[in-house]
């Protein structure tokens, strides 16, 4: 049940592209090949991209760097943190856990907060699914600013949000 | 040679190196990459879905205006979108390339990527038990600001 539930958006829209079959065929037509043109094109680059960030996830070990972003760490630990955000696997949600234990392991709030914008937005292997997507220097240049924007929150998020002692 | 072939190729030489190094190791990374797999499938599929129908439903050309919007108004309502929505890399960049197809403009298509991976009122709840809510909403009000920053730049340097 609770897997049918992740599937409600695909089920949805299937229900209404079957739905629509009968009063407009060429809309349902259409809908399915643009759908299957798409899927085509993501089988082909998404498994080895995920393969590739398993690898990555694996072979990063995550315990070592933890005792470098501390709050003494400065512009080092910022460093660290984009690299190690950058370089993990999965979707945001999965990132929170990871943060939290960085951050009861001592973690200054801007780097957690520098940790999350990376895993978001910068993946090594996922600038060549991009890249692919949208060329490579669109995919450079986004990253690029990114990692300055990233910074510039993780120094915002440092001046704002208290150090959490009691509260985390 | 494509890119399938050249990632396929990556991943066939990684996996290798990798198993001749540790066989444990290596199949618990590739465990990983199958669960990932297996969680992106139903947001992923949804995703087909949904731009198979809209691609198939509404105006190419109304679409693609949206995405050409060179104005602050254009750039709100595109980080608007990708506010509300929140997917993962592998399944935005495929949406992007689609979008850029169709005549979507690079500044927009920064932002809307930014902002689609970002931020996230989906994920909200979640950051804000692990972290509290005055570090989500400063971490997701400057990475909104960031988002459009970023689009804007683009848009001159592209």
């Amino acid at each position: 049940m609770k897997n049918l539930k992740k599937w409600w958006l695909f089920l949805a829209i299937a229900a209404l592209d079957l739905s629509g079959w009968i009063w407009n065929p060429d809309l349902a037509l259409a809908a399915g090949k643009s759908s299957m043109d798409f899927l085509l094109e993501i089988a082909g680059i998404l498994p080895p991209v995920l393969i590739l960030l398993g690898l990555f996830d694996a072979w990063v070990p995550r315990k070592l760097v933890e005792d470098h972003i501390g709050p003494e760490s400065g512009f080092k630990g910022a460093f660290l943190s984009i690299m190690l955000g950058s370089l993990a696997a999965g979707p945001l949600f999965a990132a929170f856990p990871v943060a939290l234990s960085l951050q009861k392991k001592g973690a200054r709030i801007g780097n957690i907060a520098i940790f999350l914008g990376a895993w978001a937005a910068i993946k090594v292997p996922m600038i060549l699914l991009e890249a692919s997507y949208l060329g490579l220097r669109f995919s450079l240049l986004r990253t690029g600013l990114s990692i300055v924007g990233i910074l510039a929150s993780g120094w915002i998020v440092e001046r704002l949000v208290p150090q959490p002692g009691g509260t985390a | 040679m494509t890119l399938p072939t050249i990632l396929w190729g990556l991943a066939g030489i990684g996996t290798l190196i990798s198993s001749l190094r540790d066989r444990k190791r290596t199949i618990q990374a590739l465990k990983t990459s199958l669960k990932s797999f297996r969680g992106l499938l139903p947001v992923l599929m949804g995703m087909v879905a949904l731009i198979g129908l809209i691609l198939a439903a509404l105006p190419p050309s109304l679409i693609t205006k949206v995405f050409q919007m060179h104005s602050l108004a254009g750039y709100a309502l595109v980080a608007l979108v990708g506010t509300v929505i929140t997917l993962p890399g592998p399944v935005a960049f495929p949406l992007a390339g689609t979008l850029l197809k169709h005549g979507a403009e690079f500044g927009l298509l920064a932002t809307f990527i930014t902002t689609l991976t970002m931020v996230g009122t989906v994920t909200a709840p979640a950051e804000i038990a692990h972290f509290g809510k005055r570090f989500t909403l400063v971490r997701q009000v400057v990475s909104l600001v960031l988002a459009i920053s970023i689009g804007m730049i683009m848009a001159v340097l592209l």
